[in-house]
């Protein structure tokens, strides 16, 4: 019997995602009973040009974490994407541009300075910044080039469905593929997970009262927080309220506040403004000077509401 | 060179801003015909992501105007777009938006000069600040870097595409 054909192959991002794939546990062996691995690079040894050789659609489903920021990653996601029948989006990246996709505060020229230069623990005399062309005695060396901005993999590639999490629970993974082998998956583009948000499923949704009144937003580092009461109750900033849920609540469970890695729910385009939205209406005053002084007890709004999904959001990154 | 004409949209609600604007045009009093009115029933019902979306179709600059604090027809409803405002001020900031494009006041129905005097500002302010994205200095999108710069020997290639 011809097993069906899954890859995996990740761009930018922190191997997390690829860790959640092993995080699968005993389960990964029963997926390797059922499935030919046929690319994964971070596991196994295979070639690109083996990829490249892979009739058109010979792939059942493709798993990509990461988000796009160099041309090698937009290559080979158009690759694969040829090859695959399905393409999964594995993890907030791949989603939503995640975490390094905050880069598009920053020009991709202020991104390399920083890193290559301006960091104090970097000695860098000559200033010298990564090329894509570099010429070595009579040798010509190359290197993929940086993007000015980072996207998620649906703004390179048509995405057939979305895995979230930073990274994504194994069960939510293990899920997916057992999906895909019985043929059993729900209407394109959906991502697999809770359609509500995680505050309708939280086990702190009963401390939460009717009201929420907030006169200081708080940080976890000023106050020792009740590991049972709702964070917002509490003065903590927790994007549950307009995240998804299904995450299978980690930090909540971990007494950590929700950072919002499963994105926006459905029909919501921009999670940060959303979360906004959310958050404005629990502040406790009316006075413009107060208000002033409460939302500037957030110190990084936007990179705290936009965290993963900056990179789909509405704006992009800074303009 | 052509002067330019920026788009600037507001949102009025429905019982008051929108109404003055009314009495503005029936007082034959003249504002700035640049203004794109937007009509909501309540100036809490603008949502962040209204505003955003804005900005990213080309306006220049989003005004909100509702009722004065304590006459909502909702009670409460110009609070709630005062906290939203204050919350999206900032945020707009470190997406590169100036704080002078967004702006969150208070007319009532009769206040036609006031009305006048807020989006004769606004248009000024902006005008001042010019459009947000600045023009790209070529078409090639591959050397071109947005603000202007030209593309130096460290970036030569290295860095790709436009926003």
């Amino acid at each position: 019997m011809i097993k069906p054909k899954i890859a995996l192959y990740w761009c930018s991002s922190c191997g997390g995602c690829e860790e959640s794939v092993i995080d699968l546990a005993e389960d990964v062996l029963d997926i390797a009973e059922a499935v030919d691995v046929v690319f994964w690079p971070v596991a196994m040894d295979f070639k690109y040009k083996d990829i490249e050789m892979t009739p058109d659609g010979e792939i059942t489903a493709t798993l990509i974490n990461g988000a796009i920021r160099m041309d090698n990653q937009e290559h080979m996601a158009k690759i694969l994407r040829k090859k695959s029948r399905l393409i999964i989006a594995h993890g907030s990246c791949a989603h939503l541009g995640g975490v390094v996709g905050l880069a598009n505060f920053y020009e991709g020229r202020d991104v390399l300075n920083k890193a290559y230069k301006d960091v104090p623990t970097v000695e860098n005399p000559q200033g010298i910044l990564p090329m894509v062309e570099t010429k070595e005695s009579d040798r010509e060396l190359s290197l993929p080039s940086l993007h000015n901005t980072v996207k998620a993999l649906d703004q390179i590639i048509e995405v057939d469905y979305y895995i979230p999490g930073c990274p994504p629970p194994p069960e939510l993974i293990r899920i997916a593929i057992e999906a895909i082998l019985q043929n059993d998956l729900p209407p394109k583009g959906s991502v697999l997970a809770e359609k509500k948000a995680l505050c309708n499923t939280c086990s702190r949704s009963d401390s939460k009262p009717d009201k929420v009144r907030i006169k200081r937003f708080k940080r976890l580092y000023e106050i020792e927080w009740d590991p049972k009461r709702c964070f917002l109750d509490q003065g903590l900033i927790c994007l549950g309220p307009a995240t998804r849920g299904g995450c299978g609540e980690r930090c909540i469970k971990a007494n950590m506040p929700c950072r919002g890695c499963f994105g926006p729910t459905d029909h919501v385009i921009d999670q940060g403004a959303k979360f906004l939205s959310a958050l404005a209406s629990l502040i406790d005053s009316r006075d413009e000077k107060e208000l002033e002084k409460i939302s500037d007890s957030i110190p990084d709004p936007a990179g705290l509401f936009y965290r993963y999904s900056l990179a789909s959001s509405i704006l992009k990154g800074r303009i | 060179m052509i002067a330019f004409e920026p788009k600037i949209i507001a949102f009025l609600c429905n019982w008051c801003s929108y109404e003055c604007a009314d009495s503005v045009g029936r007082a034959q009093k003249e504002y700035p015909s640049i203004l794109r009115i937007v009509r909501v029933m309540c100036s809490g019902r603008i949502d962040p992501q209204f505003i955003i979306e804005a900005f990213r179709r080309g306006a220049a600059g989003v005004l909100i105007l509702g009722c004065h604090p304590g006459d909502c027809h909702y009670k409460e409803g110009n609070y709630q777009a005062m906290k939203k405002y204050t919350l999206l001020k900032k945020v707009l900031l470190q997406f590169g938006i100036d704080k002078d494009r967004f702006r969150l006041d208070w007319v009532s129905a009769k206040e036609t000069d006031k009305f006048i005097k807020i989006v004769s500002e606004m248009v000024e302010k902006v005008k001042q600040l010019g459009p947000i994205i600045p023009p790209q200095p070529s078409m090639n999108p591959s050397v071109s870097l947005p603000g202007g710069q030209q593309a130096g020997p460290f970036t030569k290639g290295g860095i790709k595409g436009g926003r």
